[in-house]
């Protein structure tokens, strides 16, 4: 796939929390195609102390409205300088990187996404390009409180969403493996996004299920193009890129202990 | 228009932009960003003997104006590259250049005796400077004799051009040059990466999987520009500068200390199309100061 360096114009900020920013892009010309799952590098400006790129997961893609959504968390001081974007701003992207999730594998599986914190992001366009190609997307989003979940009304908007809040201030109470959904239903395979900790306890119930299962990978990166070799994953073959040869990567092919 | 032509012992180049090792992967990952035969030289990921896996990570961490990394050479072995890899970029139109490492004399030797054999690889950067392998590496490029010995051994291996990169992690960087320009290498490249670290104040553990990791960038510039500058007083050879080169205004600094070519890194990373941007810009540097090449400012300071 094609990957382009480009000024992007900011078309909308929306702060749908207080750690969050949700930043709308657009361009003059039609966005180049992107993959679910893919991310973007962005270039942050006038920040002395952030010099590396951020690599940051595409939210969504709106191509009637000819969108492009990033969805960031503020954990730092190139993401806070981000923060600070306002309309009419241009922000320059590397994109898109990285493989992406699976493709549709047959008419009808039903396909849990189950997504953390800042790993939602993903989730959404994902969600949206399985029910477009006859796939059955369900989401699964664990939060530590009702304040922290994201983007409710646009996953309700393509698909059933069920919760856990750590909290259980909204949906169940516990982590998102805890959910009585996994023991009602099955799928024919899992895509997760989230922090580790979420995703290897994902992967575990995956494993007992003998449900096929793909993560999201967030390791600290600089190229984003497989040149620098800094964001390696150990993988039965050996150390790859993340961000070349993932972010998302089968669970079967890492190293994880699950 | 100026003329870029430079050239750098056997090797003749369209501009004086290489790109440095471990920054550019095999040239063909920037592809889509720019025209790779607008590249002066590319120098290619660190090859050894033998596949390394690298360090575990991880393996880079950002610091003001600069990073530090400790990739540790990985990559998949001299025979996986000669198979696989030159196939795919030996029709590049420019000059493809392999970045050589090793852990032994014998090790550096028969990978560059490989790289000999394959005719559309005009020169070698032998690499004595690699601050993150435990064996090898830096180890050869922080002595005199050491950096002698080895240069020596890849010499009667290697028949092109030869160009040593010299590692700043040394009390005196000249005599290093001296040394490796005595053992026959028609140029020296420099500098590699400093030796840093970085600690995690709240884990009270150094960021990097071992510890310490070679620092890149901007931040860098100012030691690598004086490191050329005492290296082209001191040698006959030609020297290529490196170091935290984000622009043209930058590579002018180089070439006014003593380098005949630069090498452009860590910038590939924030600007992937910026080696192209840089052989323009100082084109166009060198139009408006009235200079008709590149050669004519090498090492011209005022006094």
């Amino acid at each position: 796939m094609k990957k382009y360096v480009k000024d992007l114009k900011v078309k909308a900020v929306e702060v749908p929390h207080a750690l969050y920013v949700l930043l709308k892009l657009t361009d003059s010309e039609p966005l180049p195609a992107c993959l679910p799952g893919q991310f973007v590098e962005v270039k942050v400006e006038g920040s002395p102390k952030t010099f590396l790129r951020r690599p940051i997961s595409i939210n969504y893609v709106d191509r009637e409205k000819n969108e492009l959504w990033l969805l960031i968390k503020k954990v730092g001081e190139g993401t806070n300088k981000l923060a600070e974007l306002k309309v009419g701003d241009t922000l320059n992207l590397v994109f898109p990187l990285g493989n992406g999730f699976s493709p549709v594998q047959k008419q009808g599986e039903k396909v849990l996404l189950v997504g953390g914190g800042v790993g939602v992001a993903p989730l959404l366009d994902y969600g949206k390009y399985l029910k477009e190609h006859g796939a059955e997307p369900v989401f699964l989003l664990g939060a530590r409180s009702k304040s922290d979940l994201l983007e409710q009304d646009l996953f309700k908007a393509i698909a059933s969403v069920y919760v856990t809040t750590e909290d259980g201030s909204e949906g169940e109470k516990g982590f998102v493996t805890q959910h009585t959904l996994l023991n009602i239903e099955k799928f024919d395979r899992i895509s997760v996004c989230g922090p580790k900790p979420m995703m290897v306890s994902v992967a575990r119930y995956a494993k007992a299920t003998n449900t096929p299962c793909e993560v999201s990978l967030e390791n600290m990166m600089a190229c984003g193009l497989g040149a620098c070799l800094c964001c390696v994953e150990k993988t039965v073959k050996g150390n790859v890129c993340v961000c070349k040869e993932g972010p998302v990567f089968d669970v079967k092919d890492l190293t994880w202990e699950v | 228009m100026a003329d870029l032509r430079t050239k750098i012992a056997g090797l003749t180049m369209k501009n004086p932009v290489m790109t440095a090792s471990g920054t550019f992967g095999y040239g063909v990952e920037f592809a889509d960003f720019v025209n790779l035969e607008d590249i002066g030289g590319i120098i290619v990921k660190g090859t050894t003997l033998h596949h390394r896996e690298g360090n575990d990570y991880p393996r880079m961490v950002e610091t003001a104006s600069g990073m530090l990394n400790c990739v540790g050479l990985q990559n998949k072995g001299v025979d996986y590259f000669c198979e696989y890899i030159y196939p795919e970029i030996k029709d590049i139109r420019t000059n493809m250049i392999v970045n050589v490492s090793g852990s032994s004399l014998e090790d550096y030797a028969e990978c560059a005796a490989r790289i000999d054999a394959l005719e559309q690889i005009p020169a070698i950067e032998l690499n004595i400077s690699c601050p993150n392998v435990k064996q090898g590496g830096m180890a050869f490029g922080v002595t005199t004799e050491g950096a002698a010995a080895v240069v020596k051994a890849v010499r009667e291996a290697y028949h092109k051009t030869l160009i040593v990169k010299l590692s700043p992690n040394v009390t005196s960087i000249a005599d290093i040059a001296l040394a490796v320009q005595d053992a026959g290498a028609d140029a020296v490249s420099l500098i590699n990466t400093l030796m840093g670290m970085v600690i995690d104040i709240e884990k009270r553990k150094p960021v990097l999987s071992i510890a310490t990791g070679g620092m890149s960038g901007p931040a860098v510039k100012p030691v690598a520009v004086r490191c050329v500058w005492q290296v082209a007083k001191a040698v006959s050879i030609p020297v290529v500068g490196l170091g935290g080169i984000m622009n043209a205004h930058d590579a002018i600094e180089f070439f006014l200390a003593g380098a005949s070519a630069i090498e452009i890194g860590t910038a590939n990373f924030i600007d992937p199309a910026v080696t192209v941007k840089v052989a323009e810009g100082i084109n166009e540097w060198l139009d408006q100061h009235g200079c008709k090449s590149v050669s004519e400012i090498v090492g011209q300071l005022n006094a």
